[in-house]
């Protein structure tokens, strides 16, 4: 019998190559392509200054003779080919986009990072102490939970305009985006971790460490925290992608990221002026990249349930 | 001194609040309800013995080996250990004391933190105390790895790479890491397949040798609670009935409860003894029997037991809660 | 394996297992969680199955019920019941065995109890599943086999749901609830496991006496000798998916011949011996994906010899209806202890 098993092979790699998790990533088809997609948009982002032909947002280098150029074809006035054309001010649409998906994924990161932070510690704080520390905070999530969360971003958003001072607005737009859309998206965090705390607190290797008298935080951070992560990193993956969506949202409602530096949700607002009177592609394009980026990174985080739920295994 | 008991408890007794919701209880208009898990327990244990309590569900020895160490709050009642009464003591004095008892669980796939390598879990204690630092550390658990039957290097392992038996041996590898004197130990080997058991019994016993460890063991099983201590508590719904050396208690059971118990244990010698019939099942803990709590199923029941709640009494093994004991043992049998 | 259903001669067991093999396909290979497990259980007989947790134990129950759960698999040998095989019937006619010819006792009554219907409701419509009788009188059968499980108050208590009964109180309406169909083969998985020492008694006297009293033959699955010592007539020891040794209970608990019962024997505390050390087996039982070649128990066997590391042993028949599967007991090596 025991000669038909591959032994685990050596090396930390190759292990973490042979691991359950890598071998249900490999024989996903789904989860390989969702992968590569959002690995591209990301390093395109990231690599934006270098990638992009034109630099959207320096005034000097345009010119509006260049607007509404359609794609791969030559501007009337300029003779200028752009592959994805350029928008009524004559920016190329390709480099908008590289620019625009990396306001937009940093905005997704930030607010995700934030609400994951906020929930967790409120989580664990609830599951561990219980009592009325955890009625509240749950009642306090149960509340939150009646309001959509774009409901909230944008009452968040009109809030904090009345404290800014005008002067800052534009630099402080995309932070108050940050907060509201992670104050919006902490419940589930804190509700998961909550009830993951509760059930891992009881667990004998929590008693041990009581035992000998370990500090609570302590208890928190090292023995628990990193017991209920898994379900976490699930729904901050997916909650990456709704925090992608929200922020297109709010900016194209017009009170997300100012127009000066837009993210895919405000190409997507200026593009839609332009659909029906036939320039299609500013629209177009954006829309594509940013439908791309929020299904790519949801179908990784479904994956990622699925692969870490040891009753679907 | 020498002859003070290594821990000594007295009346120690434990309600839990098992009401429903605020709200529940005011629309249902339900009283508040109380589960005792422990009624005036008393007991104590001599350095170097191994003290074994005995019950079925719901006789409260784990809500008991959760108090001794500081896992759950008595509602009532004093524990000492080594003459110093557990809850006065703060900060350094209470350190000093936690440093000289530990716990071993019943579920050696839960008691080690599945995201920690063998060797932290084992240099928690050690650390946590600040017993040794640095190089010392690896040390000091490479040799209780060893100590426990395992080999130096499985510190670099995971527990899952490990069997139960393998486990429940670094959770005494743990427990041993701060060189405690006493170990509370709740069902070490209920979880454990019987030739697993006998070599952790086993190794338990040479570790007693071995570091003159004192032992409360808490089980269900009337075997390994005969092999392995020296006297005996058999709890029944959370009170004491039956306090006996041993071997005694086997073979002369003083308490009906005992004497059930003793019946209802199968019998592996084959030796054909017919055994009474065991009769009703535990009553529910949050509303207890009146009077002595095992009169329901008593066979010897009088009038007097569904009253008043029995006394301990000195038996000639030891000491009962039985109103029809007298010094010579049960007045009808 | 002799003749069809229609007639089983009086020598044909009720169950008979022929080298049962079960496997599981896994991405490292596949495992053999059963390797060739061979028994019967006689008309009114009750077996013991005994063995470690991995062992096999429960496997053998559910394939023997068609409950393997994917992706097991039944990889070969067979399984008859009254001489007819039942290991490759569809799944619709399996369904129709379990419950009818095969009554399931398991570990935890509320598998086996479906919380949304009153105890009456689900003896009710299994007894009218199987058998052609009367609502009215499958009622009156219900509320018979409810008493004779030592209910009290059972024709009032019939309507409760299952979670108004006890722990032991449930476990005795699963018993009532295998037995209604007047099954021939009563399989129980750990039936006691959960329950208290005092209650525990008290299932294993109703299970065998009822048992007794219907003719119904009993596999019972435990991990515990006790329970076995008091129940069952002929014990099987599995050790690593394998059977180790079968026999007549006394015998084998008494004198082990295969050294891993012997070893497990050892190793239980008993409350009549005073060893100040128990026996103990060293090591543990292999993974199902290092069984070692030769004898599964040969590393830990104290009595290893050469053929156990290469060659593994069939069962041996030890002509006082005794089996072992071990080289001591083989012919040549016995000629060889006696030259």
């Amino acid at each position: 019998m025991s000669e038909t098993h591959k032994p685990r092979p050596a090396g930390r790699f190759a292990r973490a190559w042979d691991s359950d998790i890598a071998y249900s990533f490999r024989t996903s088809p789904v989860a390989v392509v969702a992968a590569v997609v959002s690995v591209f948009i990301i390093l395109a982002a990231i690599f934006a200054p270098l990638i992009a032909p034109y630099d959207p947002f320096n005034p000097a280098s345009l010119n509006l003779m260049d607007g509404f150029t359609p794609p791969m074809e030559p501007n009337a006035f300029t003779g200028n080919v752009y592959w994805l054309g350029t928008d009524n001010q004559g920016r190329d649409v390709f480099s908008t986009i590289l620019y625009g998906a990396r306001i937009s994924l940093f905005v997704g990161f930030a607010a995700v990072l934030f609400a994951m932070v906020l929930g967790i510690s409120l989580g664990l704080i609830a599951g561990y102490r219980g009592g009325w520390v955890d009625s509240l905070l749950m009642r306090v999530a149960d509340v939150q939970l009646t309001f959509p969360s774009i409901l909230l971003a944008l009452l968040i958003f009109g809030v904090a305009r009345g404290f800014i001072p005008p002067a800052y607005r534009e630099v402080m737009a995309i932070w108050v985006l940050i907060v509201a859309i992670g104050l919006s998206d902490w419940v589930q965090y804190a509700r998961v971790v909550r009830g993951a705390t509760m059930v891992e607190k009881n667990k004998e290797y929590v008693q041990a460490a009581r035992v000998i008298g370990a500090h609570p935080v302590k208890i928190l951070l090292r023995h628990i925290l990193p017991n209920v992560m898994g379900p976490v990193l699930v729904i901050a993956t997916i909650g990456l992608a709704l925090a992608i969506i929200a922020e297109a949202t709010l900016s194209f409602l017009g009170v997300g990221v100012p127009p000066t530096q837009p993210s895919l949700g405000t190409l997507i607002r200026i593009g839609q002026q332009y659909l029906f009177s036939g320039e299609w592609w500013i629209l177009l394009f954006p829309s594509i990249t940013l439908l791309a980026l929020a299904l790519a990174v949801n179908l990784l985080g479904d994956w990622l349930r699925d692969a870490l739920n040891p009753r679907l295994r | 001194m020498t002859d003070t008991p290594l821990l000594q408890v007295t009346g120690l007794t434990r309600y839990f609040d098992v009401s429903k919701p605020w709200l529940n209880r005011v629309l249902e208009r339900e009283e508040k309800q109380f589960l005792t898990a422990a009624a005036d327990v008393d007991f104590e244990i001599k350095r170097g013995e191994t003290f074994a309590l005995v019950g079925e569900s719901g006789s409260g020895k784990s809500t008991i080996a959760k108090m001794i160490v500081g896992l759950v709050d008595p509602s009532r009642g004093r524990i000492l250990f080594d003459g110093q009464e557990m809850r006065f003591e703060q900060g350094a004095a209470m350190r000093q004391l936690r440093r000289r008892f530990q716990m071993i669980f019943q579920d050696p796939f839960a008691s080690l933190n599945p995201r920690w390598r063998v060797g932290a879990i084992i240099a928690e204690p050690i650390r946590t105390f600040g017993i040794a630092s640095g190089a010392d550390i690896n040390r000091e658990v490479g040799r209780l790895l060893e100590v426990v039957g395992l080999s130096a290097s499985d510190a670099e392992k995971f527990p899952h790479e490990f069997s139960g038996g393998q486990r429940q041996r670094i959770a005494i590898a743990r427990a041993l890491s701060s060189k405690p004197e006493f170990i509370v130990c709740d069902e070490p080997t209920s979880a454990l397949d019987v030739s697993v058991q006998a070599q952790i019994l086993n190794l338990m016993r040479d570790l007693q040798d071995e570091f003159g460890l004192t032992y409360l063991l808490i089980s269900h099983d009337l075997s390994v609670v005969r092999h392995m201590a020296n006297r005996i508590g058999v709890l029944y719904l959370g009170r004491l009935v039956e306090e006996a050396d041993a071997k005694r208690l086997f073979t002369e059971p003083q308490h009906p409860y005992t004497r059930m118990l003793l019946d209802a244990v199968p019998d592996l010698a084959l030796s054909g003894r017919r055994r009474k019939p065991v009769t009703g099942e535990i009553p529910n803990p949050i509303n207890p029997p009146s009077g002595c709590t095992f009169h329901p199923r008593c066979p010897l029941v009088e009038d007097i037991c569904k009253r008043k709640i029995p006394e301990v009494r000195t038996t000639p093994t030891g000491r009962a809660a039985c109103h029809l004991l007298s010094e010579n043992g049960l007045v009808k049998t | 394996m002799s003749g069809p259903s229609e007639n089983p001669s009086d020598k044909t067991p009720l169950l008979s297992v022929r080298d049962l093999v079960v496997e599981f396909p896994t991405r490292r290979g596949t495992l053999r969680a059963l390797d060739k497990v061979s028994f019967d259980i006689a008309q009114g007989e009750v077996l013991g199955m005994v063995g470690e947790s991995g062992a096999g134990k429960s496997l053998t129950g559910a394939a023997i019920i068609g409950l393997l759960e994917p992706p097991g698999r039944i990889a070969g040998g067979e399984i008859r019941l009254r001489g007819e095989r039942i290991d490759n019937l569809p799944r619709e006619k399996m369904r129709r065995i379990r419950g009818r010819r095969i009554g399931m006792v398991f570990q935890d009554p509320l598998t086996s109890l479906n919380p949304l219907y009153t105890v009456a409701q689900q003896l009710i419509e299994t007894i009218r599943t199987h058998m052609d009788v009367s609502e009215g009188e499958a009622r009156k059968r219900a509320v018979a086999l409810l008493d004779r499980v030592g209910i009290p108050a059972a024709a009032r208590r019939i309507d409760d749901y299952p979670h108004h009964f006890s722990g032991g109180m449930r476990q005795r309406v699963v018993i009532a609830l295998a037995l209604c169909a007047e099954p021939e083969l009563v399989l129980a998985d750990e039936p006691t496991t959960a329950l208290d020492v005092s209650v525990q008694a008290q299932i294993i006297d109703v299970l065998k006496e009822i048992c007794a009293e219907r003719g119904a033959s009993v596999m019972l699955i435990t991990h515990d000798m006790g329970v076995i010592a008091e129940t069952a007539d002929r014990v099987a020891v599995l050790y690593a998916g394998r059977v180790a040794e079968i026999g007549p209970v006394r015998d084998v608990i008494q004198a082990a011949e295969h050294p891993y019962t012997a070893g497990l024997m050892g190793s239980i505390p008993t409350l009549t011996q005073n060893a100040a050390r128990l026996t103990q087996i060293p090591g543990s039982m292999p993974r199902l994906n290092a069984i070692p070649q030769g004898c599964a128990f040969n590393p830990r066997c104290p009595k290893v010899f050469d053929r156990c590391r290469t060659d593994r042993p069939e069962l041996i028949d030890r002509d006082n209806g005794r089996h072992v599967s071990c080289w001591l007991y083989d012919a040549a090596t016995q000629q060889v202890a006696h030259d």
